[in-house]
């Protein structure tokens, strides 16, 4: 099948949805490739290195959507500007489509899609579950984010990140202020951590917080009980006590540091309003607010779309293209998420998809099937979050607690009772000469007892070897019983002596010889 | 020598004995601690011999002679990985005199005992003949097991735990009858009788626990021949045997209690034999690709690596490859590498085991640890080797609560950066249990003869 790979449309978008590497591996897979001639060059990839891997370089844009059994894409169809024609119907009917497509926003979209007979797969869509990690776009693309954010931040910030004494003075460290560990928000805690910031971050979900820690950064803690977390890794909407608790948190950490980005999103929902006019108000003068979520409304409630403002001495930024403003790294990425998609939706390796709707992975990203909407999928089973107890995904057996018809107390005492009222039958029956010898055996016993807890578990093999030996001390009765009178005495203890000998000698001897071997 | 100049001398033995176990609390006073015992053991059976009751020298000191010979040629040739055979045949040595000094006892008419005095030594004599007979046939039972000339899986009767029981009330019930028929100068056929039950018992019991659980068996027969001791001290009235038989039973029931600990098993279940047929839920089936691995890539990793961890099981010991083990040892150590020993508490056959065949192949001590002070330390760890080993390391123990070994304590070697699992082949462990360590990512098999392999490991390393 031919994949084609067109140029991106929209504005400002400098991603390519295929590089030449995977270009090549497309190819070996059994597909043919074509590009949209000038597809790579706002990522810094010339036409000339796709053709040199055997791409075929295509320069009118129908013709590229009507030859294509496979587009390829970055983002949504939208409308083409150059042949005011929208992508949609560009593209050939009963066609395939990988994408963004974001099917919860884009229902209209989506009927569109539907009514062209379209199979549709939605790299937004893709389960977050382990096994699909390599295909897994949101997460790629939200780390260049995270990274970007950092380094438009340092851009609009009038100072250094790492603190410094030299000769000129002091230079205090920026104090950097994340919301939202998610793969944004750690990209962005580690690209600040590594210029030199301190970084505190914040997330409504309890399990990242090692996550955090682990980037060496600080965990802000909310003295509130409530977990964030959501299906499939993902953070839900809070509670409002909670949300009164965390805008106090920000709105003080708001006049304390230097940095603030904002990553919180919640899937299908606008993005929570985290940082207030008032906030960004009480920020000192020079501080810098990244809103990585303006496309979905934005957790800054003064920052724009796509642009910088000022207000208040606050550099506000917007971008919601910061994975376009690494094109080429982002296109890499992107690339290689799309193949790994490819390579699991072509078993065969003979260039033709096989649409598995079996596959868990397969199942979440197709949003459509030959025109039928798949969309949404089944929920998944399994949460990516590691703090997400794992026995609740494995069905377990629940033991029915063992009823016993004995209650507690009296399987606690019971062996007490009954130990004392033997010792005491024995004691009323035993004549004076039996209880000597018990009392000497009794605390012999708790001798043992004590000595024995003290040794060391490695001689446990010398220690069986000598009690052996030891109580081969049997003989001595044997001893005794030699000389008594009768043959058949004699015989039996005779024999008595010899073993109890054997067991002597030995188990002393094996014992010596086995610690000469230790040694340190 | 007067009668109390004698006890005088067994309360000398009977201290050094408890000196001598307490010796045992570290390496460094074992040596004396034996000796010890040695001397408590001379001095007590000296001061018998020279006693005013015993005048039968010539049999006496012959059969010492012929004993003492056999014990020390015995000591002086076992192999290391013998140990628990050794140790197992003793055992039923022991409880072989205890039966025979039993009957002896109750031929011996000449006894002044009266009334309930006499049925108390007759108890006595019954006693310490049941407990002589069950510690005799349950350890060479175990000491066939031990040295594979008996199969060392379970092998269970139908309704075996109602035949014990049986057989205890049949035991208590014949004892009834011994005491009354003894009154009138008789009881030698109740007694025979029960002896053979005796036998009988110890034989199914020991037959009916599987090969992994003989550290507890050992120990426990250990346990036994102590109180046959005791028994037999009650018997004739010894407190010398009263009081040795009882540390070694206490000692003996102590290893049982942290061998089960280790296994996260029970006692009594144990004893009741037939370990892993259990009916619990479906034990998580084992899926995945093992990565094997060959002996020269096993080098490489060990070269590369700093910290290393050396697990040891009971296929060590049947390759008797520890002296390979400790070539490899002085090889990393020389080159700065931190080698160090992780010994699980019922890794091989009997408590101890490894301990004493690494001590033998001149593994230094200091670098053998107890899982206790390792276990957390496996995150550091960046190659382990597991040598023969299964259940010891098996991580469902951990994770699936319907593994035959759930909540029993292993050592989490999946945990260090990678684990090298030696293996004769792909088989499941004494448990029966399949072991996801295998199939883990970060797991190699390194398949062979694991005196064999490692000795080709050794020669890439040298190489």
């Amino acid at each position: 099948m031919k994949i084609g790979v067109p140029k991106e449309v929209h504005e400002g978008e400098k991603r390519v949805a295929t590089t030449p590497e995977v270009a090549e591996l497309l190819i070996k897979l059994g597909f043919s490739v074509a590009i949209e001639s000038g597809a790579g060059s706002a990522a810094d990839i010339p036409d000339e290195a796709y053709k040199k891997v055997g791409a075929e370089v295509i320069n009118n844009t129908r013709a590229l959507w009507k030859n294509a059994d496979i587009i390829v894409k970055i983002r949504a169809p939208e409308l083409h500007p150059e042949i005011n024609k929208d992508e949609t119907d560009l593209l050939k009917k009963g066609g395939h489509l990988i994408s963004f497509i974001w099917p919860a926003q884009n229902e209209a979209l989506l009927q569109k899609l539907a009514k062209k007979n379209a199979t549709v797969f939605a790299m937004d869509s893709i389960p977050r579950i382990s096994r699909a990690q390599k295909m897994d776009a949101l997460s790629s693309m939200a780390n260049i984010a995270g990274y970007r954010a950092v380094v438009e931040a340092a851009q609009h910030f009038g100072r250094f990140f790492t603190g410094q004494i030299t000769a000129a003075g002091k230079i205090p460290p920026a104090k950097v202020l994340v919301i939202g560990a998610g793969v944004a928000g750690l990209a962005a805690i580690g690209a600040a951590k590594s210029l030199g910031a301190i970084v505190r971050a914040f997330d409504t979900r309890p399990e990242v917080k090692e996550q955090i820690e682990s980037m060496d950064a600080e965990f802000l803690m909310l003295d509130f009980k409530e977990d964030g977390s959501g299906t499939g890794g993902y953070a839900k909407t809070m509670s409002k006590e909670f949300i009164e608790a965390e805008m106090a948190l920000f709105a003080q950490q708001a006049k304390e540091v230097d940095i603030i980005i904002t990553t919180a999103l919640i899937p299908g929902k606008p993005a929570p309003v985290l940082i207030t006019e008032a906030m960004v108000a009480s920020m000192k003068p020079g501080s810098v607010i990244v809103d990585l979520a303006t496309e979905q409304g934005g957790n800054c409630e003064v920052s724009i779309k796509d642009q910088v403002i000022s207000k208040h001495g606050v550099t506000v930024i917007g971008y919601s293209n910061l994975p376009s403003r690494l094109a080429n790294q982002a296109s890499q990425l992107y690339a290689t998420n799309i193949r790994h998609l490819l390579t699991d939706l072509c078993p065969e390796k003979n260039g033709e998809l096989n649409v598995n709707m079996e596959d868990e992975v397969i199942r979440g990203a197709t949003v459509i099937k030959a025109g039928k909407i798949t969309w949404p999928p089944p929920p998944p089973t399994l949460s990516v979050a590691p703090a997400a107890k794992p026995a609740a995904s494995v069905p377990v057996k629940v033991e029915q607690p063992k009823t016993s018809i004995i209650p507690a107390p009296v399987k606690q005492y019971a062996p007490m009772i009954l130990g004392a009222l033997l010792l005491y039958q024995l004691g009323s029956v035993a004549p004076a000469s039996f209880m000597s010898h018990f009392t000497v055996f009794v605390l012999s016993c708790f001798i043992g007892y004590q000595v024995i807890w003290n040794v060391s578990p490695s001689l446990h093999t010398p220690l069986m070897s000598v009690t052996n030996a030891i109580s081969g001390i049997i003989v001595l009765g044997a001893l005794i019983q030699v000389s008594a009178p009768g043959f058949l005495i004699t015989l039996l203890a005779g024999l008595a002596v010899l073993v109890a000998s054997i067991n002597i000698a030995g188990g002393f001897l094996v014992t010596r010889r086995m610690l000469e071997m230790f040694r340190k | 020598m007067s009668q109390s100049l004698v006890s005088m001398a067994y309360v000398g033995a009977a201290i050094l004995f408890i000196l001598s176990l307490s010796g045992l609390s570290n390496q460094e006073t074992a040596r004396r601690g034996n000796y010890f015992g040695m001397a408590g053991m001379t001095i007590a059976i000296l001061a018998t011999i020279f006693s005013a009751s015993v005048t039968a020298y010539a049999i006496l000191i012959t059969t010492l002679l012929i004993g003492g010979v056999i014990g020390a040629k015995a000591a002086a040739k076992v192999e290391m990985t013998q140990m628990p055979e050794l140790v197992a045949i003793m055992h039923s040595l022991v409880g072989l005199a205890a039966v025979l000094v039993g009957y002896a006892n109750f031929m011996d008419s000449s006894s002044p005992l009266e009334g309930i005095e006499k049925s108390i030594h007759e108890v006595e004599i019954y006693v310490g003949i049941l407990i002589g007979a069950i510690t005799f046939s349950g350890s060479v039972i175990a000491f066939g097991k031990l040295s594979g000339r008996i199969d060392g899986k379970p092998y269970l009767m139908p309704g075996r735990h109602w035949l014990n029981l049986s057989l205890l009330v049949f035991v208590i019930l014949l004892g009834n009858v011994f005491l009354s028929q003894a009154e009138s100068g008789g009881g030698t056929f109740p007694l025979l009788l029960m002896t053979l039950i005796a036998l009988a018992f110890g034989v199914h019991m020991v037959m009916a626990i599987g090969g992994a659980d003989m550290p507890v068996v050992v120990s426990m027969l250990n346990s036994y021949s102590g109180w046959a001791a005791a028994a037999t001290g009650f018997m004739l009235s010894n407190d010398l045997l009263i009081v040795t038989g009882a540390l070694v039973g206490s000692s003996g029931a102590i290893l049982s209690y942290i061998m089960c600990r280790a296994m996260n098993r029970n006692f009594i279940s144990v004893i009741a034999g037939g370990f892993g047929t259990s009916s619990g839920g479906e034990s998580a089936a084992i899926e995945g690709e093992v990565t094997p691995i060959s002996a020269d890539e096993t080098a490489q990793l060990l070269l590369a690596a700093k910290n290393i961890m050396i697990v040891p099981g009971y296929g060590m010991a049947v390759a008797q490859a520890q002296h390979t083990v400790f070539e490899i040892t002085k090889f990393l150590r020389n080159q700065g590498k931190t080698v160090r020993f992780g010994i699980h508490p019922v890794a091989g056959r009997m408590p101890g085991h490894m301990n004493v065949l690494l001590a033998e192949a001149k593994v230094p001590y200091d670098i053998v640890f107890e899982m206790e002070e390792v276990n957390e330390d496996f995150g550091h760890v960046d190659v382990s080797i597991v040598i023969g080993a299964n259940d010891i390391v098996n991580p469902s123990a951990l994770t699936d609560p319907n593994s035959p070994i759930a909540g029993m304590p292993v050592l989490e070697v999946w945990k260090s950066h990678t684990t090298i699992a030696m293996k004769r082949s792909m088989a499941s462990g004494y448990a029966g249990v399949g072991n996801p360590l295998f199939v883990m990512e970060n797991t190699r098999m390194l398949f062979g003869d694991a005196n064999e392999t490692l000795q080709a490991v050794l020669k890439s390393l040298n190489a």
